[in-house]
């Protein structure tokens, strides 16, 4: 628990499991018995079946580093934006397409620091946290490595610039 | 010394097992001179390793970059660009 800057404690939650995650229940789990909180935003990351093509993805993570990365980031959320709360949980395994990957919930007092919460830690968590997610075909078994994206290195960098821009 | 090597994905892939203990030869100090070394382990090593840059590394599990010295560190894990989220 981080110390806030109302002096409420900042619930800080990262998980890194296979099992599914139940959204509305971690909003309440976040939410719940507080009032300062006046915007809430969840993302939810799923797995496409890519035209069809897919039958899984298998999502590799390195165990310990991936809550650790997660977590630095999730800290670095809550103290930029003054969120009073976070939630990142992340599945590891073989996820079918329309299953779940990962879920990031942000709550501020008001809703541009949830939204900018919740974003900054997505495009921080797709370059830094370590994960890998392979391709399972439909036809033919095992497929490729993912590729990691240019686009996603530019997404993060915008932040780095944002804070530059801003003089902080 | 001897430290553990940790791999992931195609790296993990391509050398055919997830981790493995190896003694460091003098003359190897950061990361790059790591890579560098494994390379020249075998052809399974050589394919891991054969376009060094897009290699990431972190050291008990903290990112490092090529140029920095492997020091104390226990535990160096070696893979490809993350691709999670």
């Amino acid at each position: 628990m981080a110390a806030g800057t109302s002096g409420t404690p900042v619930g800080v939650t990262v998980r890194i499991q296979a099992q599914d995650f139940d959204i509305a229940g971690e909003i309440e789990a976040l939410t719940g018995g507080r009032t300062d909180i006046g915007a809430v935003v969840s993302f939810t990351g799923l797995c496409r079946d890519e035209g069809g093509r897919l039958s899984a993805l298998e999502l590799e993570h390195y165990p310990g580093m991936a809550e650790r990365a997660i977590r630095a980031i999730a800290e670095k959320a809550v103290t930029r934006f003054e969120l009073c709360g976070i939630t990142a949980i992340h599945r590891h395994g073989a996820i079918p397409p329309g299953g779940n990957i990962v879920l990031v919930v942000a709550a501020a007092p008001h809703r541009q620091a949830a939204f900018d919460g919740a974003s900054f830690l997505m495009d921080y968590l797709k370059t830094d946290a370590p994960f890998w997610k392979k391709e399972h075909l439909k036809v033919g078994g095992a497929g490729e490595w993912v590729s990691a994206k240019d686009a996603d290195d530019e997404a993060k960098a915008k932040w780095a610039e944002a804070l530059r821009q801003s003089g902080q | 010394m001897s430290v553990r090597i940790v791999y992931f994905a195609w790296v993990r892939e391509r050398i055919g097992k997830g981790s493995e203990e190896i003694e460091i030869p003098a003359g190897v100090t950061t990361v790059g001179d790591l890579i560098a070394h494994l390379s020249t382990l075998g052809e399974e090593y050589e394919a891991a390793f054969q376009v060094p840059g897009v290699i990431r590394a972190a050291l008990d599990e903290e990112h490092a970059d090529h140029d920095e010295p492997i020091g104390q560190a226990r535990e160096i894990a070696l893979f490809p660009p993350m691709t999670g989220g």
